[in-house]
């Protein structure tokens, strides 16, 4: 298999031409962070877009950042970081969770619309992408969405291509919202709570006036590997100093019904949310992970749940809403994942597994009429199907 | 006038028995085909354009959507969806061959969640009516469109509604959770939950916006949101559109995000302040509306802060509301200014361009140009933080060439806006108002993509299919 890594998006308009002619599909990546993601994909060529790599635009005044989708997210941050903003969804890096080399790009991440802890009170990646080119499965350049914060001309290619893991439109450049990054952060801390006792502390501080910013659980175990004595039950606040002083303490104490709590200063929390980010605190290994997204009060039930199925190490995130789970990689354990999840009205998605992903449904199946519109919409970007066949649903 | 697709002679022809065979589908009432009922049903906020409909629909239920859809695919007759009918783009405007299916009597909030900051709510609550069902619990529903007391959570859907707070909160797109989708076919499909992020295509950001094109959506479960402890207003008066746009890039550029920043041009502050006597300073050339949360003390902070930066833009004046009445008061003038401006000329039109913040001065320079140049005024107001600019152009309905002038003063403002890096739309939608200049926009490539989505969604292009792409030729 060949990696074709075009300089331009004209050489990926000629490596999509090529394909189509030959009727060879190619598997989508940028630098491969996210490869042990969802289904295996049988193609003739890797069409990486890591060469695709530079900031195109900033206009800090206008809160716009544009870059070629093989840009590395890291390089993103750090244009931004020197002008005081920040990426509002606080994108993970999980090469190291997942073993990859990466580092992660704009495309990797757009494409697979992963947010990190702020999603729960800004939004997710999706919901911050203001424009995109693509070239899809006919060798067309797609332009949707611009270089605007408000934008409702015409259908919102943005979000249908943010998510679709490379399998609709190979994203080429991608346009960002981003904001003035908080002047310092804190973060509320409760030792010791049960996982029920620790959503219902998360569901009344995101639930507060504090414009709580970021809202995880960790058990013992996963706290431990956070530095962190005892379960951790977290609640950050992201501002001007005096706010994040005023409202931390305000936390505490409408918190104090939960237990006694501490409060982290910037120097222990940006290190601490980082980690949650990026899911350290599920631990090293090369067993099978999965993300459950599910009502924030369902996630203590499902986490119970998954405990009693199987040997699984978890964290939650997103007031309970995002329970991380890692554990066996076998039928069993899936099976445990995905019958948790329906019982709560919420979806998994299988980070990793290695045996798991040729057989098990790495993301809900859809319902007959939504799977007949998936199909013809796949056609309507890629009729023949050269665009990471078989990653999201068995043979599309 | 707008040109419509013609009518399906055979629907036409046969619309006695698609009348009784809808009604057979429905409450006893909830078909309307009489000539004096349906007269409402002509138009919707864009009073411009007219057209009477085939019938109305009024469906009670998901059942009965899914029903006449099912019915209307079968005999392959258009459907027009309408919500309040409070379109700025004439996205309610039927078809002579097409069956209006209005959602209003989809009208109940089904639940609300406070653990989980959801609730669900069908397609006809008014898009105030979320915030008022969960304002005691002291939580909002973030998107508020200047319509908010009678727009419908459906249209907002259909349109990807904004309002004055999006800077901070985000549009509809960003504030729903979940829809139930009735298909043409009439199937009904659950997307999304409760929960944040959903799994598969983002069918979400999909429907959000499509203009009532791939789907029917009657129930949606949005994010509520707690509010903060308090919010204040402050006014800020300057001697220039681009003294003010620099005053704008100065608070932004602080790390300051007001969840409100509003600006108003001259006409727009003169029409405002003759209608609400809310105090505007009548000799500014710009005046900002700059709204911030938190406690007493952090909204006294943040409001010292920016009125510093303010004070580096030699302004007129400042105004910083000490009470919730003072801010109530600044946001009088401002919330009426629709009226305010259909007080001093017998019509008008909103447009919803966006624009880079930065080219504000020079765009408003342009717009002062052209309005100059055709003889109509132009009072502008703009959503500062996000660029969407609304221009509200004065003419008179009953001169055909002031209509037409009007007409095309907006398309040049719109085109104007593309030109400089921007949109058409920022939140009205495209409807049938801007859609043959879809084109200044996308390329001929771009439309198609676009439509083959619509086409997977509706291969015979039953639903509204007058609406976003301009008509074959």
């Amino acid at each position: 298999m060949t990696t074709l890594a075009p300089g331009d998006e004209a050489g990926v308009v000629d490596a999509i031409a090529r394909s189509r002619a030959a009727g060879e599909p190619l598997a989508i990546q940028g630098n491969a962070t996210m490869a042990s993601m969802l289904r295996p994909v049988q193609a003739a060529h890797v069409l990486s877009t890591r060469a695709l790599s530079g900031i195109t635009l900033y206009a800090p005044k206008e809160l716009v950042i544009r870059a070629g989708a093989g840009t590395p997210i890291a390089e993103i941050e750090a244009a931004v970081a020197e002008n005081g903003q920040h990426l509002i969804a606080e994108p993970p890096d999980l090469s190291a969770l997942l073993g990859s080399e990466g580092p992660p790009t704009l495309g990797g991440i757009v494409g697979a619309n992963l947010s990190g802890p702020r999603r729960v009170a800004w939004g997710a990646t999706r919901d911050h992408v203001l424009g995109v080119r693509a070239v899809n499965g006919l060798g067309d350049v797609i332009r949707s969405g611009g270089r605007v914060l408000k934008n409702v001309t015409g259908l919102d290619l943005c979000k249908l291509l943010a998510g679709s893991h490379g399998t609709l439109a190979v994203l080429t450049e991608v346009t960002l919202k981003v904001l003035p990054a908080p002047e310092t952060v804190g973060t509320v801390v409760l030792t010791g709570q049960d996982v029920a006792a620790a959503v219902a502390a998360l569901s009344a501080a995101l639930g507060s006036p504090y414009a709580v910013s970021g809202a995880a659980f960790l058990p013992a175990d996963a706290a431990a590997r956070v530095g962190l004595r005892g379960a951790a039950t977290l609640a950050r606040i992201e501002d001007f100093a005096a706010s994040v002083a005023y409202r931390t303490e305000r936390l505490r104490s409408d918190l104090a019904s939960f237990g006694t709590a501490e409060i982290l200063d910037a120097a222990a929390s940006r290190p601490l949310w980082h980690a949650i980010r990026d899911a350290v605190p599920l631990g090293a290994g090369d067993d099978a992970i999965w993300r459950v997204s599910v009502r924030p009060t369902a996630g203590p039930e499902v986490a119970r749940k998954l405990a009693a199925a199987f040997d699984a190490r978890l964290f939650l995130d997103w007031g309970g809403g995002l329970v991380w789970v890692a554990g066996p990689d076998i039928a069993d354990a899936h099976a445990a994942v995905e019958a948790a999840a329906r019982a709560h009205g919420g979806v998994w998605t299988l980070l990793r597994g290695e045996a798991l992903r040729f057989s098990a449904a790495v993301i809900p199946p859809e319902p007959a009429p939504l799977a007949a519109i998936t199909r013809r919409v796949k056609e309507a970007f890629d009729p023949r199907g050269i665009l990471n066949p078989g990653r999201m649903y068995a043979g599309l | 006038m707008v040109r419509l697709p013609d009518p399906k002679p055979e629907t036409l022809a046969n619309r006695d028995s698609l009348v009784a065979g809808l009604r057979a589908l429905l409450p006893a009432g909830a078909l309307i085909a009489d000539a004096i009922s349906l007269k409402p049903y002509e138009t919707d906020g864009l009073p411009a354009y007219r057209q009477m409909p085939l019938a109305v629909a009024l469906p009670e239920t998901t059942e009965q959507v899914a029903a006449v859809l099912r019915f209307c695919h079968l005999h392959g007759v258009r459907v027009v969806p309408r919500g309040a009918g409070t379109s700025l783009s004439g996205g309610a405007l039927p078809l002579a061959d097409a069956v209006v299916i209005g959602m209003m009597r989809l009208n109940r909030i089904l639940d609300i969640d406070y653990a989980d900051r959801s609730a669900v709510v069908q397609a006809g609550v008014t898009n105030i009516g979320v915030t008022q069902a969960v304002a005691d619990a002291g939580f909002f529903y973030a998107p508020d469109p200047s319509s908010q007391l009678a727009c419908m959570i459906g249209g907002n859907i259909a349109m990807n509604s904004g309002g004055a707070h999006c800077l901070r909160y985000g549009v509809t797109a960003n504030n729903v959770l979940g829809l139930r989708l009735v298909t043409i076919e009439g199937e009904v499909i659950d997307l999304g939950g409760a929960h944040l992020d959903a799994a598969g295509y983002d069918w979400l950001g999909l429907i959000i916006g499509s203009e009532g094109m791939l789907g029917i959506v009657t129930e949606i479960t949005v994010r509520i949101l707690r509010g903060p402890e308090g919010a204040r207003a402050m006014l800020a008066a300057f001697r220039g559109n681009g003294v003010a746009g620099a005053c704008v890039d100065a608070i932004i550029g602080s790390g300051i995000i007001p969840v409100a920043l509003e600006f108003m041009d001259r006409p727009a502050i003169h029409a405002c302040e003759a209608f609400a006597h809310a105090g505007y300073p009548l000799d500014a050339e710009a005046m900002l509306i700059i709204e911030v949360e938190g406690s007493v003390a952090e909204q006294d902070d943040l409001l010292a802060r920016i009125s510093a930066i303010c004070a580096r833009f030699d302004p007129i004046s400042l105004k910083v509301s000490a009470s919730p009445e003072e801010s109530a008061a600044i946001w009088k003038g401002r919330k009426g200014a629709f009226g305010a401006v259909g007080r001093i000329s017998p019509d008008y039109m909103c447009m919803d361009g966006v624009i880079p913040t930065s080219r504000l001065p020079d765009v408003l320079g342009r717009i002062q140009e052209m309005s100059d140049a055709c003889g109509l005024k132009v009072a502008n107001i703009f959503h500062a933080g996000d660029g969407n600019l609304h221009p509200l152009i004065m003419f008179d309905a009953n001169d055909a060439e002031s209509f037409h002038k009007a007409e095309k003063f907006g398309a040049d403002i719109l085109r104007l806006c593309v030109e400089v890096g921007g949109c058409l739309t920022g939140e009205h939608g495209v409807g049938v108002e801007k859609r043959d200049l879809m084109g200044v926009q996308f390329s001929d490539i771009e439309l198609d993509q676009q439509r083959r989505i619509k086409s997977a969604f509706d291969p015979g292009w039953l639903l509204n299919p007058h609406k976003v792409f301009p008509l074959a030729a």
